[in-house]
């Protein structure tokens, strides 16, 4: 098939960018989105251009490092996957794509398409642990019986990979449901309990200090997230911050 | 009032409570209100009692006239952050594909919203401060379904008002059942609520229409 | 040739681990604080050994080049983790573990290490469920064991097919704690690009910042590499697009042994490729094969018909196929080990049974057991006389709960829908046994450089059972190195802090900068792809699943002369002191290009077949076991351990014999 892209291209962080219409001919519906840029790629390096600057590492949807706004929608227009699990049959002969970077304050653009999620990283840091030294002596993994449906529950919001499409699809460019997966996580389960006041408060004071916008509860975070992190999780977090502000 | 409360989270639960509290406030203006096509006896009474009890006067009307400025206050400076929190925006946005069109311009309905009550300060609750508190007007327990009626005589201030309320409706399709969500009540009883929530933000909104019609239509004949 | 000191304690097996703790030299805990320790890469073991060394009060500098730590491919591990916890009571204990992988390594491994790691594996789990990994439980609220890889018991844990992931964001949480602390100073977007030797010992490296494309110095006592394994030589892999040997390739080139680089795990339930754009190829798990039949058409005119797009798979009837894998080792079936279900494959698809356009797949059918399920479903549930599509139905929505995630996967990928037509599969590389040379103490043969996890060689031996992988990077990171390390460092407390203005530093950055330089001006003929591919290509069909002499010997040849296009006509645009993915690309495929020729000199030089690696003159010649592989465990039983010396054929074989005194060496048998 034969497309038009219309790829942002920003040479760094201190740059302007613009958006760039690149066509693109001989592209079957097997490939993957990543392996059709990866076309444009070898085509422009072979006419001596500079590649398209795009993040991914897995190419199967598990480290959340591909983060492209395909289309207005981060990760295109199907669901539960990331870029790199979209394929081009999701698109047909004549189609123009817009491709841009996520977008959002607290995500700025290091080069075209890539972006510094740093954010995220900071907000894991604020309090996304449990304070336990590696000793060999901490107590039997069996030693404390966990609900099964708490420990499922705890799994699912685990699962984020971090990519930041709740923030990307977010009108408020809101980190609300990134951060609340991790917070409920630990909120699920016992050997979270102990930190759990200081780690909400930590948490969600790092993620307003990152810039993000506010929650409205619009589900656009919930709907594009790839692991289909539930938007229970925002609730969660909204009761234990309210918990832990009422204890100070 | 955005330095006050200081945290997303904050912010977020002060707008589900004082939105909450407003939608309170709101059935109880509705109930007041449809009494007055039934009955324009009733309907002076309760005015009249709302009209003059120190305890409304002095107490719950402050406090709504607050949770009003508040609400809409406190959604100005969250949407100014909310914008300023993606500072390139993008050359393609779909955003109809994964939030619903209400719930991504609560702003907008706010607006409309907002300027309704500009009206109905104006129309309504400011020449009835200046009757009472300031040209102490002797009191007549029956001149309110009177000026009620006047109220509805123009068709184009009936249909703007119905207008009005079709916003409201659309504001409160998302920002009542959102309340929920936003003071952490999330759980199996949720479905239940928002299908509550919704049914409210349509019935109530439409009643005041209704009534609005009626009075029109009754005036007219 | 000379002699390896692996420096495995005396005493017996299971006391060698505890005795060595409690008799290495330690660091107290204030002078901890004065000496620091570069971790390069962040998955499973360099997480978790970063994690830990900071909480004992070392100074830790990670690097790795993803943009956070979390995305290191540990991440991707789907089935689980071994561990001899005996929580199902059905018999296993540390000695099994350490049985099961000793035999599974095709006993090619370290007794004393694997026995370590069978010891520690418990500790791992109780660690991880204390940090809040969220292991998969049973309805009674303890934890969930499955079976995995053919082995006799349940000791797998698992977190659904995410089990890496989950175990890798328990690493990286330990890791921010320690960044928040200050004791990690996390440089992401880094990569290492040379390793600094002072007076012979690892004492810094240099590093590249992938954004601003400045040449950095940093200093530390001790490196520890944990870079991962090196299966993207192949180009199409399970590997993520960035995995690379870059790390342990300068380490080696800096004096590190390289070992048994020819030992790769070629996994047989991978996607197949669909053409020439291919980038990337993903795995399923292994599980499958618990209820997946492998099978291709018996008449080769009906192969050519399905790859014509003239017949369809469901049209063949039971007697027109071939289950190849039943047919040959009824014992075991569908479920021998990776590798011998790989070859088997292969030899299919080579002989022109493959049922793909590119003629390289074969079926995994799930008909049999949704019929099976089905059946078994419609009695518990009561129904009588069920018809044909009651019993599909009821068994599909079996086969959904077992392997649903995995299915939609399929169905994404290929675009077919596995419940209703077989899968097609084919087997893909997959993990890297062999790695850098260390010691009992993970030590490389540079003093203070460790390596870790699978950037090592240690555990594995010749082929890795299926669960194994996760519970050697976690030994490695959060039990073994922290206090193996402690050891070395010892005799560095007075060292103070290393400074890196000095003429090694000068050195190593001056080598950087020329490569890099040299990179940037090839003449601009082919992309770096171009030469990965073509590599990739020599790999895998003459190095590949199963190999020979004269393949070899073309491998070695075709490589050289590819790397020397490649350093005259490689084509990098951009700059060199900017973002440049095409320059990283470049830096990696070169190191890649010195890489497989030794691997081909590796593989040439055991003429053995064992584990992962099958050489065709080496089979058995008779009996049942005819054409199966041959062990030769009287010319081959040592580790094979290289040092650099200038062009990669040159490199020098030095051996560490492999001495078993626990177990009795046999031969793996699946007929």
């Amino acid at each position: 098939m034969n497309l038009t892209l219309k790829i942002w291209r920003q040479k760094d962080a201190k740059s302007q960018g613009k958006i760039v219409d690149y066509p693109i001919s001989g592209i079957e519906d097997d490939m993957s989105f990543l392996e059709m840029l990866d076309v444009l790629n070898e085509e422009l390096i072979n006419k001596g251009e500079e590649p398209v600057v795009f993040d991914h590492d897995c190419r199967e949807g598990i480290c959340g490092t591909c983060s492209l706004q395909i289309n207005g929608q981060p990760h295109g227009p199907d669901r539960l996957i990331t870029v790199c699990q979209l394929h081009m049959r999701s698109f047909k002969d004549g189609d123009t794509i817009f491709i841009e970077p996520f977008r959002a304050k607290a995500f700025p653009v290091i080069k075209d398409l890539m972006i510094d999620r740093s954010a995220f990283d900071r907000i894991q840091q604020a309090g996304g642990y449990i304070s336990v030294n590696t000793s060999g002596n901490t107590v039997d993994a069996n030693a404390i019986p966990i609900e099964k449906e708490k420990a499922d529950d705890a799994f699912a919001a685990a699962t984020c990979i971090g990519c930041g499409a709740c923030v990307a699809a977010c009108k408020n460019a809101s980190a609300m449901l990134f951060t609340s997966a991790k917070v409920s996580q630990f909120a699920l389960l016992p050997q979270g309990q102990v930190e759990a006041t200081n780690r909400v408060l930590a948490m969600v004071n790092q993620m307003d200090e990152e810039g993000f916008g506010n929650c409205t509860n619009t589900g656009a975070c919930e709907i594009e997230c790839p692991k289909g992190i539930s938007l229970e999780n925002i609730a969660r977090m909204n009761r234990e911050y309210l918990k832990a502000s009422l204890k100070g | 009032m955005g330095g006050l409360i200081k945290s997303s989270i904050a912010r977020k639960v002060a707008m589900a409570l004082s939105g909450l509290f407003l939608v309170f406030f709101l059935l109880q203006h509705f109930t007041i209100n449809f009494t007055s096509i039934f009955s324009a006896d009733v309907f002076n009474e309760l005015s009249h009692f709302m009209g003059t009890n120190p305890v409304v006067q002095f107490a719950l009307q402050p406090v709504l006239i607050f949770g009003v400025i508040f609400h809409f206050v406190m959604g100005f400076v969250l949407e100014l952050k909310n914008r300023n929190a993606r500072a390139v925006k993008y050359a393609k946005y779909s955003g109809g594909a994964n939030a619903s069109w209400v719930s991504r311009n609560m702003i907008y309905s706010g607006l409309v919203i907002l300027a309704f009550l500009g009206l109905h300060f104006y129309d309504f609750w400011v020449p009835e401060i200046v009757h009472k508190y300031i040209e102490f007007a002797p009191e007549d327990p029956t001149r309110y379904y009177p000026e009620l009626l006047h109220k509805f005589v123009s068709p184009v201030r009936t249909g703007l008002y119905a207008l009005s309320f079709v916003f409201l409706a659309l504001h409160l399709w998302h920002g009542f059942a959102s309340s929920f969500q936003s003071v952490g009540f999330n759980n199996k009883y949720s479905v239940g609520a928002t299908k509550f929530a919704k049914a409210f933000s349509i019935v109530i909104p439409l009643g005041f229409i209704i009534i609005a019609l009626v009075l029109h239509l009754n005036h007219n004949h | 040739m000379s002699i390896l000191d692996s420096k495995i304690p005396e005493g017996p097996l299971a006391d060698k681990w505890t005795k060595h703790k409690d008799t290495i030299n330690l660091v107290n805990p204030a002078n901890k604080r004065n000496i620091d320790i570069i971790v390069v890469g962040t998955g499973l073991a360099g997480g978790s050994a970063a994690a830990t060394l900071a909480e004992l009060g070392y100074n830790v500098k990670t690097f790795c080049y993803q943009d956070s730590p979390r995305r290191a491919h540990s991440i991707a591990a789907q089935g689980g983790i071994n561990a001899a916890k005996n929580y199902q009571g059905d018999g296993d204990s540390v000695y099994r573990l350490f049985y099961d992988t000793v035999k599974g390594g095709d006993y090619r491994s370290r007794e004393a290490n694997v026995h370590r790691l069978a010891e520690v594996s418990t500790n791992i789990i109780d660690q991880c469920v204390a940090q809040g990994v969220p292991f998969a439980r049973e309805y009674g609220g303890l934890l969930d064991n499955r079976s995995f890889g053919g082995v006799l018991v349940s000791r797998t844990f698992y977190a659904k097919g995410q089990t890496g992931q989950q175990l890798l964001l328990g690493a990286y949480s330990a890791m921010n704690r320690q960044i928040k602390r200050g004791k990690i100073k996390s440089h992401t977007r880094h990569e290492m690009l040379d390793i600094v030797k002072i007076d012979g010992k690892a004492r810094g490296i240099i590093a590249r910042d992938l954004i601003t494309g400045e040449i950095e110095r940093h200093s530390a006592h001790a490196v520890v590499i944990a870079s991962g394994g090196y299966g993207n030589l192949f180009y199409l892999s399970t590997y993520a697009m960035g995995s690379n040997v870059t790390a342990t390739w300068k380490a080696h080139r800096r004096g590190a042994h390289f070992a048994n680089p020819c030992y790769t795990q070629i996994h047989p339930t991978c996607i197949p490729v669909s053409g020439d754009h291919q980038s990337k190829l993903t795995l399923m798990s292994e599980s499958l094969r618990n209820d997946g039949r492998i099978w291709v058409p018996k008449r080769k005119e009906d192969a050519e018909a399905i790859r014509a797009g003239k017949l369809k798979p469901t049209q063949l009837s039971e007697e027109e196929r071939d289950y190849y894998l039943e047919r040959r080792y009824p014992a075991f079936g569908n479920l021998v080990p990776r590798d011998v279900a790989s070859r088997a494959a292969k030899e299919r698809c080579d002989a022109g049974f493959g049922v793909n356009k590119t003629g390289e797949a074969v079926y995994l059918d799930f008909a049999s057991a949704i019929q099976r399920y089905g059946q078994e479903k419609a009695y518990t549930s009561g129904v009588d006389n069920p018809t044909k599509e009651e019993i599909t139905k009821l068994g599909a929505e079996v086969v959904e709960a077992k392997y649903g995630n995995l299915f939609q996967m399929y169905e994404k990928i290929v675009d077919e829908n596995p419940y209703r037509t077989p899968m097609m599969i084919y087997p893909a590389v997959h993990y890297a046994m062999g790695g850098l040379w260390v010691d009992y103490n993970l030590q490389t043969t540079i003093p203070g450089c460790y390596a870790a996890g699978e950037a090592n060689f240690s555990d594995h031996g010749a082929n890795r059972l299926g669960a194994s992988a996760l519970m050697q990077g976690l030994a490695d990171g959060y039990f073994v190195l922290p206090y193996t390390i402690g050891d070395y460092l010892s005799h560095d407390i007075r060292t103070g802090k290393i400074p890196t203005d000095t003429p090694e530093f000068d050195e190593a950055e001056k080598d950087v900068k020329d490569r890099i330089e040299k990179l940037m001006g090839g003449s601009g003929e082919h992309s770096v792809d171009y030469y990965h591919k073509k590599l990739g290509k020599i790999m895998w069909n003459k190095c590949g699943m199963s190999r020979n002499e004269k393949d070899l010997k073309e491998a070695i040849e075709e490589i050289a002369a590819l790397r020397e296009d490649f350093w005259k006509n490689v084509k990098v645009p951009g700059e060199a002191n900017s973002m440049n993915p095409e320059l990283e690309k470049a830096g990696r495929v070169a190191d890649f290009l010195e890489l497989g020729e030794l691997f081909a000199k590796d593989a040439l030089n055991r003429n053995e077949s064992c584990g992962g690696h099958f050489r065709e003159e080496s089979v058995e010649q008779s009996g049942e076991q005819k054409g199966e592989a041959l062990r030769d465990d009287k010319n081959f039983k040592y580790v094979a351990a290289w040092e650099y010396k200038g062009e990669p054929k040159d490199a020098q074989l030095h051996k560490e014999d492999l001495v078993f005194e626990n177990i009795e060496l046999k031969t793996r048998s699946y007929k």
